[in-house]
């Protein structure tokens, strides 16, 4: 029976406080949202919540990826490629996207949970992941917030089986983002609620309910998309599910996560879900879908891993409502995008292993380890003797370090590090983490970013983070 | 290689230099010209078209060629080279123009570096990136890595960079052709705005236009008493930012340019026999570290030698007596000229107020890249 075998989540450190971009000082404890910055987009989330999901996992045992999003950095070019690369998994592992719609996380787990029923794919990992853009000052913007879930899908050693899933297709327009739009559009609350929402989430969970011949009450854990609190408790009293057993929507705190938002509840439910407990995920968008989960046993075996509890707990607060629109490319510059030079993408093709996959060579005769790859050894000249080593699930440290105050950025400094990763010398970029916390010797661990934007499309590349104890 | 190659075999016979800054009324040409000429009138060149055999140039932001420099001064039928190797491409320029004579190629030979940063596109210093991974970043970032290291094993801080910076701006009033003509203290430098820790706005070079010239010859058709080459040696390193083995606490390729270049000149106590010497202040820090990188004093000294005011115009080895980069600005291919420049003067006895009293060894000394490449010069009397 297919199920899950393991899940991760990112949520972004920085968090915005609700009340700054109604241009209100922020109250401690106050309402906020996880907002990605200006080196995250879908991409980099995906990747982050992709390898909490892979820890302790053979990567070369996952037959394929589906990333979901409705905001993939490219219109055209595969996102899934590029997660697949930087999440170092087999060549021959399938890729898809999966966009154009709210449901498309619980879609890439429906077309999961069929490869692996149908027995076309041992493991498929599925990520989920979004940064959706609300107009500054809209009441979109205030309830939207940005992360990532990802399930490693399987059908051995599950942590909670797949008891059954419904999902149909609605044609609405209450949510839309048109070609060329960089904000979503929704229509007014009252029907995107009464005619949308509402209407959909029931008949998904109903459906899936009279499939399984179960009752809500049979369910002691409920993760439910709602674009905000109030839908959420109306969806939650019509579809007559426990109080006890709705999974906290984080609204507030989070803020509603597009196509990860139901499977970053669902990623939350299982951190705390005892084996035998029965879990149920609804999601909206263009009709719903909802699915019906046991956890097994298995699920005390999962090593502890960093989920959404792990990261709602490390949360650094945004300083100026100004800063999250630099950060989010929402300031008027003096000068627009598309303006720098281009950066060959011949360049970004032929360092891919290096830049994407952050593989480092060995050198066969002398045994050092380097970076970048290159022809002739660093240390004993040995030619073209060296085997490819991954260097991105190790631990660096750092060498010395600077604070460029020049380069344009939302929070200045930018903090840029030589980091020793077992030998190997890496030109690294630090981020999250204050200058002051900056010191020699500083164990960092590493983190697929955005680098620059040179050439007017995002280049991605590898930073280092101060290492998280557990 | 032959240590005894090029000691005495080539004199410098003329010099010129264009006064540095934002020139922005000149072109690439009118300041080749500018010093070129001057270099011409100091050497006794009448007919630079028939006396001139050979131009090496060096430049690292001109996309035209040696051409831009052999049709500013209409230097054709002769052959003409370009010369690029980051900071350090004007002593190279100058080294492959010595090497020619010392080879026996050519009996007088021009050499001109410049640069005009002002002319690229970008307003204010650029920032390079040609690849995916390289890191948002300026030349002051990569000169500054050396300072964490540096500071937590040798207690040295921001008030010793200051001092350096202080200096430099003083020399800089005395030199006619320096950018900025004024001096700053301490606690000007320290309160100022950070560009890349610890380096703030004073403790970098502005970047300036500018070109320095000189004329050089085989040293028996010189004059009596010309200023003789004693060694110049450029040598490449690797680059620090993936160097296994680097400790961050000095750049390798000055050691290795000044065991060079000491071998050449048969320099083995080069602080007692240096008198004066230009080393590249790119950022106060570099110049620190090239105290010691050139052997002139212990590693880890260097604090209490710009405590004791050893580098001062005053002092036992007065460094960068015009002022350097940080009064002069970098214009890339000039800067290593335009040392050759001041140290002809010293050693004629001609830099005026500035002048180091009985100098007979001068050294000059540029460093770029991450830093990867260092080139040094060391001219003395006859």
């Amino acid at each position: 029976m297919p199920g899950i075998v393991s899940y991760g989540a990112y949520v972004p450190p920085t968090r915005l406080a609700l009340s700054m971009s109604a241009g209100r000082a922020p109250k401690a404890g106050g309402p906020e949202r996880a907002v990605a910055w200006n080196d995250e987009d879908a991409v980099t989330m995906a990747v982050a919540a992709g390898a909490n999901a892979l820890a302790g996992f053979d990567r070369a045992s996952v037959d394929a990826l589906f990333f979901a999003s409705t905001t993939s950095p490219f219109r055209e070019k595969q996102g899934a490629a590029l997660v697949a690369k930087a999440l170092d998994l087999r060549r021959d592992a399938r890729t898809a996207d999966l966009s154009g719609s709210l449901r498309a996380g619980t879609d890439a787990l429906l077309a999961a949970f069929d490869a692996v029923a149908a027995g076309s794919a041992r493991r498929v990992l599925v990520v989920a992941s979004d940064c959706r853009l609300g107009a500054p000052g809209s009441a979109q913007e205030q309830a939207f917030g940005d992360g990532a879930a990802a399930f490693l899908i399987g059908a051995s050693d599950t942590i909670a089986d797949l008891a059954g899933s419904h999902a149909f297709a609605e044609e609405i327009v209450d949510v839309w983002r048109s070609e060329g739009d960089p904000f979503v559009h929704s229509w007014e609350e009252r029907f995107v609620v009464q005619e949308g929402y509402t209407p959909g989430i029931t008949e998904a969970v109903r459906g899936l309910l009279a499939r399984i011949h179960a009752s809500p009450g049979d369910f002691t854990k409920a993760a439910l998309y709602a674009p905000d609190a109030r839908s959420f408790a109306g969806a939650a009293a019509a579809l007559g599910l426990e109080r006890s057993a709705l999974v906290d929507p984080l609204f507030g705190r989070l803020g509603n996560a597009g196509v990860a938002f139901a499977p970053l509840l669902l990623a939350a439910a299982l951190e705390t879900a005892q084996p035998g407990e029965r879990l149920l995920l609804g999601s909206y968008g263009d009709g719903g879908a909802a699915f019906a989960f046991t956890a097994t046993p298995h699920l005390e075996k999962l090593e502890p891993r960093r989920g959404v509890a792990w990261h709602l707990a490390r949360g650094r607060a945004v300083a100026s409502y100004d800063r999250y629109l630099k950060a989010r490319s929402l300031d008027a510059k003096e000068w627009g995008g598309g303006r720098e030079p281009g950066l060959s993408a011949t360049i970004h093709f032929r360092e891919r292993e290096e830049d994407i996959a952050l593989r480092g060579q060995r050198c066969n005769r002398c045994g050092g380890l380097q970076f970048p790859l290159q022809r002739v050894c660093e240390r004993c000249f040995a030619k073209d003797d060296f085997e490819l080593v991954r260097l991105a699930e190790r631990t660096g440290r750092v060498v010395t370090y600077t604070f460029d105050f020049f380069f344009p950025t939302p929070d200045p400094p930018t903090i840029v590090t030589i980091t020793d990763i077992d030998g190997a010398r890496v030109h690294l970029q630090l981020v999250d983490v204050k200058p002051e916390d900056v010191r020699i010797g500083l164990p960092v661990e590493l983190v697929f970013r955005r680098i620059h934007q040179v050439g007017g499309r995002p280049n991605y590349y590898w930073k280092g983070v101060p290492r998280h104890e557990a | 290689m032959r240590r005894d190659a090029i000691r005495d075999k080539v004199a410098v016979v003329g010099v010129g230099c264009c006064r540095f800054g934002e020139n922005w009324d000149q072109s690439p040409s009118d300041m080749i010209v500018d010093a070129a000429y001057e270099a011409y009138a100091d050497a006794g060149i009448e007919d630079p078209q028939r006396q001139i055999d050979a131009v090496f140039t060096g430049s690292i932001y001109s996309n035209k060629g040696p051409h831009e420099c052999s049709d500013a001064l209409k230097l054709f039928g002769k052959p003409v080279t370009m010369v690029s190797n980051y900071c350090a491409t004007g002593t190279d320029a100058f080294r492959c123009g010595v090497m020619s004579i010392a080879a026996g190629l050519y009996d007088t030979v021009l050499v001109v570096g410049y640069d005009k940063p002002k002319d690229r596109g970008v307003s204010g210093p650029s920032v390079m990136m040609d690849r995916v991974r390289d890191l948002p970043q300026t030349p002051a970032g990569w000169f500054a890595l050396c300072a964490a290291t540096y500071f937590a094993k040798y207690g040295a801080g921001r008030e010793e960079l200051a001092k350096i910076a202080v200096k430099n701006h003083r020399n800089g009033t005395l030199a006619p052709n320096s950018f900025l003509k004024r001096e700053i203290t301490v606690e000007e430098a320290l309160g100022a705005r950070m560009i890349s820790w610890p380096f703030g706005l004073y403790d970098c070079a502005a970047q300036t236009d500018g070109a320095a010239a000189a004329v050089i010859t085989r040293a028996d058709l010189a004059p009596k008493g010309a200023v003789l080459v004693k060694g110049v040696a450029v040598i490449a390193g690797p680059n620090p930012q993936k160097d296994p083995e680097n400790d961050f606490l000095s750049w390798k390729p000055t050691g290795w340019a000044a065991a060079e270049v000491y071998a050449q000149a048969g320099v083995t106590r080069p602080f007692e026999e240096i008198d004066v010497a230009q080393v590249h202040d790119c950022f106060t820090l570099t110049e620190l570290l090239t105290y010691e990188d050139l052997g002139l004093i212990e590693k880890g000294a260097a604090k209490e030698h710009i405590e004791a005011g050893t580098f001062e115009l005053s002092g036992k080895l007065p460094v960068n007596t015009d002022g350097g980069l940080k009064a002069f600005g970098h214009p890339t291919g000039a800067t290593g000229v335009r040392m050759i420049y001041e140290n002809v003067l010293q050693l004629r006895g001609k830099a005026g107020p500035r002048q180091v009293r009985d100098a007979s060894l001068a050294l000059s000394h540029n460093i770029g890249g991450h830093p990867t490449a260092c080139g040094i010069a060391i001219l003395g009397k006859s």
